[in-house]
């Protein structure tokens, strides 16, 4: 009983900074701090005719949808031979796939930086941020996949082989179905997490920003903080319907391949 | 090649784990070597000399302020991980154990959904929060428990610790939980049907076989703090700047990125180090007791 008051009580405390959100982005006045002064959708209206954070938003979606399929793609191959294969090292193979995970994202953006333009002397562009978003999502999507291919029966594809099917169709045609909810869940994941990333963007973001080094740069006028509650009452709503969606379909993932739901994608 | 290859099992199995492997060995290896060799060189103004030197760890152990910003950063590192670890193993423990097994999903859904919605914000509000005229503030003055604002919330260490405690809150329940799940429950029975009390049951029988899971939760949250430098620079004031601070200050405001890559490398050192080091205790603890 009292463990339930606690878990409540840390609930309230993981969600205390995204309910005030919604409330200052309504709120109409310019600076961030309590008492209220009324409502106004102003915020919200600025949003629509600043072509800078467009441009910004567009740039980050770009990065996000080629750091899902990237990432997912990469993903598919580590779990797929993770449940189907025994070879050689594999556990040292998969942990080495998995170590960015516990890499601080600094250290990731600095060793990038060095051998992007110091070493090859290339400029930044968008390209270098999907470099290294996809090397930090793979290991969310392996484990997310893991869920999907683990437990799926190697017979079945075995099976249509035996009936004239080629390895790849048998691929295809069997498992890919079967997977197909993880994979998706999969790239809502990676999509989220590269479109919400500000520590590595920051360090290789060329000429033009992304959404979250722009927001950043709006944090330094304290005019523009309203704006910046507003944008992020909506990003915390698209969020949240991405991840009920990724959810959902990790579920159904688990139920086609007939597993008990153990519950969470880590 | 190829056909030899594809037609084994363990031949198929490394074929397809190449694009992976492959892309890990490209851009996190080769990066990190890279970036070790370049804190052995210097950089003057834009151009680079590649003379193999060691002034840069030199200049880190002569000068005070890289000394004492990596000891803050590890301070703050190892308080969020314990923090935010001895927070997380009640959580985890109810979701296991006292969680209908239909609704576990939907907690673990709950707990994760604010660490998924954007970073920068969430930190933002711990400001509005922690402020001076901030949530606890007015509340505290509102119900005449304080008579002026407490300062002693924001813009030092503590709202740091604070800040990244609430970041890392999932990583850290879910290893836990995890290892939790894994524990046959029949294993408790036993202990308690051999004579010992709840609590005894709790610290020789589940404590001993969550702890794989809160080992990686503790490594999980101590390896990455150290590189966040978006909680220091916004909540930290002037005193609560850390080393990832100073890192991004040397690349990107005063062009000395060998020095940067040095403290870059020192700080990876630490943390790796601290980290074998913990895990080497737990190994010891843990065969003690068997």
């Amino acid at each position: 009983m009292s463990l339930r008051v606690y878990a409540i009580a840390y609930l309230i405390f993981l969600y205390a900074p995204i309910a005030l959100l919604p409330i200052f982005a309504f709120n109409d006045a310019r600076i961030i701090a309590f008492p209220l002064s009324g409502f106004t959708t102003d915020w919200f209206a600025a949003l629509m005719t600043n072509t800078s954070l467009h441009t910004a938003v567009k740039n980050s979606l770009f990065i996000a949808v080629m750091t899902a399929i990237l990432s997912t793609l990469l993903g598919i191959c580590a779990a797929r031979a993770g449940a189907m294969y025994r070879f050689p090292v594999k556990a040292g193979i998969m942990g080495f796939i998995m170590l960015p995970l516990v890499l601080p994202e600094i250290i990731v953006a600095v060793s990038l930086l060095v051998v992007v333009v110091q070493i090859f002397d290339m400029g930044l562009s968008h390209w270098t941020i999907i470099a290294a978003h996809v090397l930090i999502c793979t290991p969310f999507c392996i484990a997310i996949l893991n869920g999907a291919f683990q437990n799926l029966d190697p017979s079945m594809e075995e099976a249509a082989m035996d009936l004239g099917e080629s390895r790849f169709s048998a691929f295809r045609l069997v498992t890919l179905p079967l997977v197909m909810p993880g994979i998706i869940s999969s790239m809502l994941i990676a999509f989220t997490i590269s479109l919400d990333e500000f520590i590595i963007a920051f360090f290789l973001s060329g000429v033009s920003p992304t959404m979250p080094v722009y927001i950043w740069g709006l944090m330094r006028f304290p005019a523009q903080l309203p704006v910046v509650m507003a944008l992020g009452t909506i990003l915390v709503a698209l969020s949240i319907l991405l991840l009920t969606i990724a959810e959902l379909l990790r579920r159904r993932g688990m139920a086609r391949a007939g597993v008990k739901d153990k519950g969470g994608f880590l | 090649m190829f056909k030899k290859l594809t037609s084994s099992e363990g031949g198929r199995g490394l074929l397809l784990i190449s694009p992976p492997f492959f892309y890990a060995l490209l851009l996190m290896a080769f990066p990190l070597g890279a970036i070790i060799l370049f804190s052995f060189w210097t950089q003057n103004f834009m151009d680079v000399d590649t003379t193999f030197t060691l002034n840069n760890y030199r200049t880190i152990i002569e000068q005070p302020i890289y000394g004492a910003l990596l000891q803050r950063s590890l301070f703050v590192s190892g308080t969020v991980t314990l923090v935010t670890v001895v927070l997380a193993f009640p959580i985890a423990y109810f979701v296991s154990f006292h969680v209908r097994s239909d609704r576990k999903a939907l907690w673990l859904f709950l707990i994760t959904i604010p660490f998924w919605t954007s970073y920068l914000i969430r930190v933002f509000l711990w400001k509005v929060i922690l402020g001076y005229n901030g949530v606890i503030n007015t509340g505290l003055l509102n119900i005449g428990l304080i008579d002026e604002p407490l300062t002693f919330i924001l813009y030092n260490v503590n709202a740091v610790i604070i800040t990244l405690a609430h970041a890392f809150a999932p990583f850290a329940i879910l290893p836990i939980f995890v290892a939790l799940e894994k524990i046959d429950r029949s294993l408790l029975e036993a202990s308690q049907d051999l004579g010992e009390n709840k609590v005894m049951t709790f610290f020789r029988v589940t404590l001993p076989l969550a702890m794989p899971g809160v080992v990686a939760a503790v490594l999980i949250v101590f390896i990455p703090t150290i590189g966040d430098y978006v909680t220091p620079e916004l909540m930290g004031g002037a005193g609560g700047k850390l080393i990832a601070n100073m890192i991004q200050t040397q690349f990107l405001a005063l062009n000395n990125a060998p020095l940067g890559a040095a403290l870059a490398v020192v700080a990876m050192l630490s943390v790796t180090a601290i980290s074998l080091v913990f895990v080497l205790l737990n190994r010891r603890w843990l065969r003690g007791r068997s």
